[in-house]
């Protein structure tokens, strides 16, 4: 098609700018997230000590290279502190992914299964809580859970408990929240995924006499696959990184790595450390976000 | 085909707790802004008592007019660039450096906040730039593009794309016929994207928190320090405010979509 072509010249000239900003203000900070890690860590504003700086030219790189440390990296690796909090986000991630999978995909296939002119309106109710404020969806839940809280006065009513129990602060309310949180972003690829499915599959199996549930395990699910793909790699990995949700809602006895480098860079104002948190994050994440990456790419691919 | 008799019992009843956890927690919310006792948990009658302790509070009104003027600033800077960014991708095809330009507009969807902020600090400083405003409405564009450049994109992608064509066969010139044509299909798509570039910005506290400076604090990081002091119902009558201001973006949002579904095409997911 010729006229697509003409319109495909002017339209690469389209990304100049987004390309530059991108650039810019994305790819360029994480060279100095890296070159920070490898600094010294100075009492000093900014507080690191430099290991090279362009102004110096050439010559001067040489020497730098020799007095690049990795030094924040082997504290990384000897201090309990930071393994424990990689393993703690890790394992929350995987739990909250799972507890979200669970609830999620109960809802998402109900959704499914409305008639389809309920369907744009139940998915406009799943959105509509992402765009409330993410702060105050949290803030909403330390209303319920503290300790003359909501939760509290019913479990009291109803005489399910004969005192308060101790919610907030605690890793059960923290899941709370982040299920909470996070459950769109569970939804919305599975309904995705499931409404695209053909009815027609899951009658030739009625059909053939496989049972409701032999037809669901064997045929609805496995074909659900790639959503349930995509929506547990898009609450996985921001969960790995999370801070807010942790800081407000669980205990301060073990912190997720979000909230060490948030320490570290905002209370130890140790800004070398903080980076090369950031750097060993980055890596735990690389691989499901190039498994993210892929996913996206081949559902645009499809829907084209 | 599809009738409710599709639905089983478990169906409904999942849809139901669902929408309730979804729902009630920020209901609850709402109606306790409303209480009149200073005990958040104690109800002392409907009052506006909190709202009145709100708009006196000098150093909250100075953050809520903070966060207003980023959101309104990232926004549309993002609008514009996340909508470049939108067509490039979807009608330009194959340039060099495509496959990482399209990658470096997806990372920041589940990129954790924190890196992100971290990064975008340390860049600041190497610069040497004054941390206010400017830092933290360039931090928001950052994160914010990328959303409106799936948004529009995803409409770019589901429009017919003869009338592109047609234009141009009666002799407009491309960008013409991106002008005349394309922009106002994508015009609904690309306000739902300001508008969810506006709340995203709104919602940022750990980016904001990173990229700011002395004394320019926008509402969630005011927020957020009250918080952790406890719950305070001023802070209770505040969250209901900003819900109330998402509520209009999200229904003049909805209106938009639905004007570009009325015109017979597919409207944008959102």
């Amino acid at each position: 098609m010729s006229a697509r072509r003409i319109f495909s010249r002017p339209a690469r000239f389209a990304a100049i700018a987004p390309y530059v900003w991108m650039v810019l203000f994305f790819l360029v900070p994480f060279a100095f997230v890296a070159k920070i890690s490898l600094s010294q860590t100075a009492i000093a504003q900014p507080p690191y000590t430099p290991v090279f700086s362009l102004a110096d030219g050439l010559s001067s790189l040489s020497d730098a290279f020799a007095a690049l440390s990795l030094d924040n990296f082997r504290l990384l690796l000897s201090d309990d502190l930071y393994l424990s909090s990689y393993l703690r986000s890790v394992v929350v991630a995987v739990t909250s992914t799972a507890i979200l999978l669970l609830i999620g995909y109960p809802i998402a296939y109900g959704m499914a299964r409305l008639p389809r002119r309920w369907q744009g309106i139940a998915m406009m109710l799943v959105i509509v809580p992402f765009w409330t404020s993410f702060l105050i969806r949290i803030y909403a839940w330390v209303n319920i859970l503290q300790h003359d809280g909501l939760l509290n006065q019913i479990l009291l009513a109803l005489h399910l408990v004969s005192t308060p129990v101790v919610w907030l602060s605690t890793d059960s309310a923290m899941y709370v929240g982040i299920v909470y949180s996070y459950l769109p972003f569970m939804i919305l690829p599975l309904f995705a995924t499931l409404t695209k499915l053909e009815p027609a599959l899951e009658e030739a199996a009625a059909d053939l006499g496989a049972s409701p549930r032999e037809i669901f395990w064997l045929v609805t699910f496995p074909l659900s696959l790639p959503g349930v793909g995509a929506g547990a790699l898009l609450c996985f990995i921001p969960i790995v990184g999370e801070f807010v949700i942790p800081d407000l809602l669980a205990g301060s006895k073990s912190l997720m790595i979000g909230q060490t480098l948030w320490l570290e860079f905002f209370t130890n104002k140790d800004w070398p450390v903080a980076s090369s948190i950031a750097v060993v994050l980055l890596g735990v994440l690389l691989l499901p976000l190039l498994l993210y990456d892929r996913l996206q790419r081949r559902q645009l691919e499809a829907q084209r | 085909m599809p009738s409710a008799s599709r639905l089983s019992r478990f169906n409904v009843a999942s849809l139901t707790l669902g929408l309730a956890f979804l729902y009630l927690p920020i209901l609850i919310l709402v109606i306790y802004s409303f209480n009149a006792s200073r005990l958040v948990t104690v109800w002392g009658g409907w009052s506006l008592r909190w709202y009145h302790e709100f708009f006196n509070d000098g150093a909250m009104i100075d953050a809520a007019w903070m966060s207003l003027r980023v959101g309104a600033t990232s926004a549309t800077v993002a609008t514009l660039l996340g909508t470049l960014a939108a067509v490039a991708l979807s009608r330009g095809q194959g340039f060099r450096g495509r496959m990482l330009f399209s990658g470096m507009l997806y990372a920041p969807l589940v990129m954790p906040e924190v890196i992100t902020g971290l990064s975008l600090l340390l860049l600041f400083v190497a610069l040497d730039a004054e941390r206010g405003f400017w830092t933290v409405t360039i931090a928001h564009t950052t994160l914010t593009m990328c959303f409106v450049a799936v948004v529009v994109q995803s409409r770019l992608v589901s429009l017919d794309r003869s009338l592109e064509e047609a234009a141009m066969d009666l002799g407009c010139d491309p960008f013409r016929a991106f002008v005349m044509v394309t922009l106002p299909l994508i015009a609904p798509a690309v306000v739902a994207g300001w508008m969810l570039a506006f709340t995203l910005s709104l919602d940022d506290l750990v980016i904001a928190s990173f990229t700011t400076g002395p004394g320019s604090a926008t509402l969630p990081i005011r927020i957020y320090s009250e918080v952790r002091l406890g719950v305070k119902p001023e802070i209770n009558a505040i969250c209901t405010l900003v819900i109330g201001l998402i509520a209009v973006v999200i229904v003049i949002a909805s209106l938009a979509s639905k004007l570009s579904s009325d015109r017979g095409e597919s409207a944008a997911p959102l």
